[in-house]
């Protein structure tokens, strides 16, 4: 298995912690004078998500994670697998639900995502920053309403549930920033 | 930049007054410190003259050529020079960095505490306000911090304190000594809450003595200092060892530990062994980073940027 020395640490490098798959977000130089080095390093859990704060003593060697993030395109779930393919070679990755996470929310089918392996299995999925989707079902709201003001929920073909505008009607398409979940604008057809 | 040299030209001013002479010893030696915990950079040399091929090693500090003109009987001396230590980059680190070292002569570790205060806050008057000026024994600040005593402690019990600190211990270190157990908690748990102000820690355990003479007592202790301003470690001071037959046991154990860490023993510099069997006059000397001055003082958050071109652009 691979291995990476202390001095090779740098953000965004894939190492294993604990049996578990992790990627260095800072790296730390730190010696007291005349005395051992060690790296102080914050490192994310991929599987947890959870970030931490690790020692190494200078020159220790740890064991590289086999992490690799791959463009795939989202096909379908049938509800226990959410199934990705990679338009170039047509191979196939199954995605449990674990890894999927809250990117069901926004998965449609066709979008092309980035999913992260772990030893060639999906660890996590990540759907593109904007999505688009039709609004399935929502409150009717005054026609020419635009002041915007306190909005109502609408579900979207995925199942999401967003905050929008008054003046959002049911089959209207829309524009989702998937990193915070709101309503950005209404895609024009 | 402009910074830097008003500071250097304040610190040379500093000691023109108070008469210290400033020298320039030589970067270059075929001796290296055998410091298991320092790397010194290897050139050879190919040329004129007797020392064909020789392996030459660049300083880590100007202390053993500045003893040897101590022990010709130079009186107090300075010297504002680059040093160069391998394997050392971080925030605070630059293999390629600026020392100003001083001894003087008939001086204590003491008395050099009270030097290192006074150059201090007269070369940053207008410029940086020190905020307070605190004075720790080693032993009471681990005391105060972890309630450990340094000198009364085994590896399981730091590690014990490190861990309900959520500090989990790095891989290998099952095996370190207690030293490097003790500089894991300066590093994580103490130096971080030392807050602003002047700092100095003195009376470090023997095993960390490095080149200052030992005190007996209950515990013995090294009269060794080191100074902080804000929490970053700025300067490493000795009551200077003169035991020739002392020097040369340190010397010869710290080669015994780089060879059990894995490490090449390093030529021992017998020139300095010879200068301390003539006799090195009582003495104290300290080593302050100019860098590290600079980057405390200008708020700047990093040693990059107060160099001019760090390690990563030179």
């Amino acid at each position: 298995m691979a291995s990476y020395s202390t001095n090779e640490f740098r953000s965004g490098l894939k190492l294993m912690l604990d049996g578990d798959p992790c990627a260095i977000i800072e790296n730390e130089f730190v010696k007291p004078g005349k005395g051992q080095a060690f790296n102080r390093v914050k490192i994310r859990n991929l599987k947890s998500g959870r970030v931490i704060e690790r020692t190494f003593k200078s020159g220790e060697t740890v064991e590289a994670a086999d992490v690799m993030d791959v463009d795939l395109q989202y096909l379908y779930n049938d509800g226990e697998f959410w199934h990705f393919m990679d338009p170039h070679s047509f191979e196939q990755q199954a995605a449990d639900a674990t890894a999927v996470g809250n990117a069901k929310l926004w998965l449609k089918e066709q979008d092309m995502c980035l999913v992260t392996l772990w030893n060639g299995s999906p660890l996590a999925v990540t759907p593109p920053n904007f999505v688009y989707l039709a609004v399935t079902d929502t409150d009717p709201g005054v026609r020419g309403d635009t002041s915007g003001g306190g909005g109502k929920p609408a579900t979207l073909e995925t199942g999401a549930v967003v905050r929008v505008p008054l003046f959002i009607e049911v089959g209207e398409t829309l524009k989702i920033d998937t990193r915070t979940g709101e309503y950005v604008a209404r895609a024009k057809e | 930049m402009k910074l830097r040299a008003t500071l250097l030209s304040r610190v040379r001013a500093w000691f023109e007054r108070e008469g210290v002479l400033e020298v320039d010893t030589p970067a270059l030696s075929c001796a290296a410190t055998t410091s298991p915990h320092l790397a010194s950079f290897a050139s050879r040399y190919y040329g004129p003259g007797v020392r064909q091929g020789a392996r030459l090693y660049l300083h880590t500090s100007p202390e053993f050529p500045m003893k040897r003109l101590l022990a010709a009987g130079s009186e107090s001396i300075y010297q504002i020079c680059k040093v160069f230590r391998d394997g050392e980059y971080g925030p605070h680190h630059n293999p390629e960095f600026t020392l100003l070292e001083w001894y003087r002569t008939r001086y204590d570790h003491l008395d050099l505490m009270n030097e290192v205060e006074r150059l201090l806050t007269e070369i940053l008057d207008g410029i940086f306000r020190i905020k307070a000026v605190y004075h720790w024994r080693y032993r009471d600040l681990f005391l105060e911090f972890i309630q450990v005593d340094p000198f009364n402690t085994t590896p399981e019990a730091l590690q014990a304190v490190l861990e309900s600190r959520h500090v989990v211990a790095p891989v290998g270190m099952q095996e370190a000594d207690l030293d490097s157990w003790l500089d894991l908690v300066m590093s994580h748990l103490i130096e971080p809450r030392l807050g602003a102000g002047l700092i100095f820690v003195r009376d470090y355990p023997v095993t960390q003595a490095a080149l200052a003479r030992l005190r007996p007592g209950n515990p013995p202790v090294a009269s060794r200092f080191e100074v902080y301003l804000n929490g970053v470690e700025l300067a490493n001071g000795f009551h200077e060892l003169t035991d020739v037959h002392e020097q040369r046991m340190r010397f010869d154990y710290e080669n015994r530990m780089r060879e059990h860490y894995g490490l090449p023993a390093m030529p021992v510099d017998e020139r300095l062994q010879a200068a301390l069997a003539a006799g090195l006059p009582d003495c104290a000397g300290v080593a302050l980073g100019l860098d590290r001055l600079l980057m405390i003082v200008s708020g700047a958050e990093c040693l990059a940027d107060v160099i001019s071109f760090d390690f990563e652009s030179a």
